[in-house]
């Protein structure tokens, strides 16, 4: 059963690879808020990218979803929770700040 | 990679324990359903603190009341608890003594407990500023958000000390293990909620 890939020193290493780019991805978002060198919307996409792929870094390397066959269930679970969560955010931003504007 | 589908520890137990690993599908499975409407809910309150990030009624606003320092080591101590509990899990599936695994989960509890205490701080001097929540529309939001999410690192930090308890009472059966993915499961899902914390509270009221 044990594949040779399927050891403890590859475990601990993978977690190892998530943790230090999931390091290396916050020190890098808080640095670019603490020494701006962009205009504020630009920070903030910037900031919001590299929220985005941490997410992704975590997801893979701490909760091992990935494309195997074993987690792909949960994949599918997690794709359309994250499109239903995309449509009732930006549903609600949308239609609040118009709102918002139009008041003003 | 396709030959290989049980690599992981920390999901899936297959390699070292195959019938746990077999029964543990569909709990673990049921566990990601409850994760996903729980991250539905923080959508919705990080939808609401949006909207109302800019009612402040003359009053604090993030960029007075937010400081970068805490909220990064907050960062680095719940990234540092996710990293150690990952290391729990691999202990759970190859160590036979239960020492490590006891260990690692001691270490989370301890940084999980240290991460509370220091968003607490941070609330009480908030509290001190005049910030609270009724002062404004964007206080509620962020008192129900950021809140929300320490109140679930404390019942996370419970659940760690009664896995330990489980853990020395019953030993490593396969209930015990399949309750201890879960949990697992719940730490770094906490851990990706606050990267929207704090990119999105924290770091977005702090740019200039």
């Amino acid at each position: 059963m044990s594949a040779p890939n399927d050891s403890k020193r590859d475990a601990i290493f993978s977690y190892g690879i998530g943790y230090v780019v999931a390091l290396a991805l916050t020190a890098a978002a808080f640095a670019i808020v603490h020494w701006p060198n962009f205009v504020s919307t630009t920070t903030l996409s910037i900031v919001l990218v590299l929220a985005v792929v941490q997410m992704g870094v975590h997801f893979r390397f701490f909760l091992h979803i990935g494309l195997q066959k074993s987690a792909r269930d949960n994949l599918q679970l997690i794709l359309f929770s994250t499109l239903l969560v995309i449509l009732m955010v930006s549903g609600t931003l949308v239609i609040l700040f118009n709102l918002r504007t139009r008041m003003m | 990679m396709s030959a290989n589908e049980v690599k992981h520890a920390g999901l899936n137990l297959g390699g070292t324990d195959e019938s746990t690993h077999q029964q543990a599908v569909s709990p673990v499975f049921g566990f990601w359903l409850f994760l996903m409407s729980d991250a539905v809910i923080f959508a919705l309150l990080f939808a609401t603190y949006g909207v109302m990030l800019f009612a402040t009624v003359g009053g604090p606003t993030p960029a007075s009341e937010y400081k970068i320092l805490p909220v990064f080591l907050e960062t680095l101590i719940l990234l540092t608890s996710s990293f150690t509990f990952g290391m729990a899990s691999v202990a759970m599936k190859y160590d036979q003594s239960r020492r490590p695994l006891l260990g690692w989960m001691a270490v989370t509890l301890v940084l999980g407990l240290a991460f509370l205490g220091m968003e607490l701080h941070d609330f009480a001097a908030m509290f001190a500023d005049g910030a609270y929540p009724s002062r404004s529309g964007y206080l509620s939001s962020f008192f129900a958000l950021v809140p929300l999410h320490g109140l679930h690192v404390f019942f996370g930090s419970i659940w760690i000390i009664v896995m330990m308890v489980q853990v020395i009472t019953f030993g490593l059966d396969a209930r015990v293990k399949i309750n201890i993915l879960r949990l697992s499961l719940f730490w770094h899902f906490l851990d990706i909620v606050w990267i929207a914390i704090f990119s999105v509270v924290y770091l977005q009221g702090l740019i200039r």
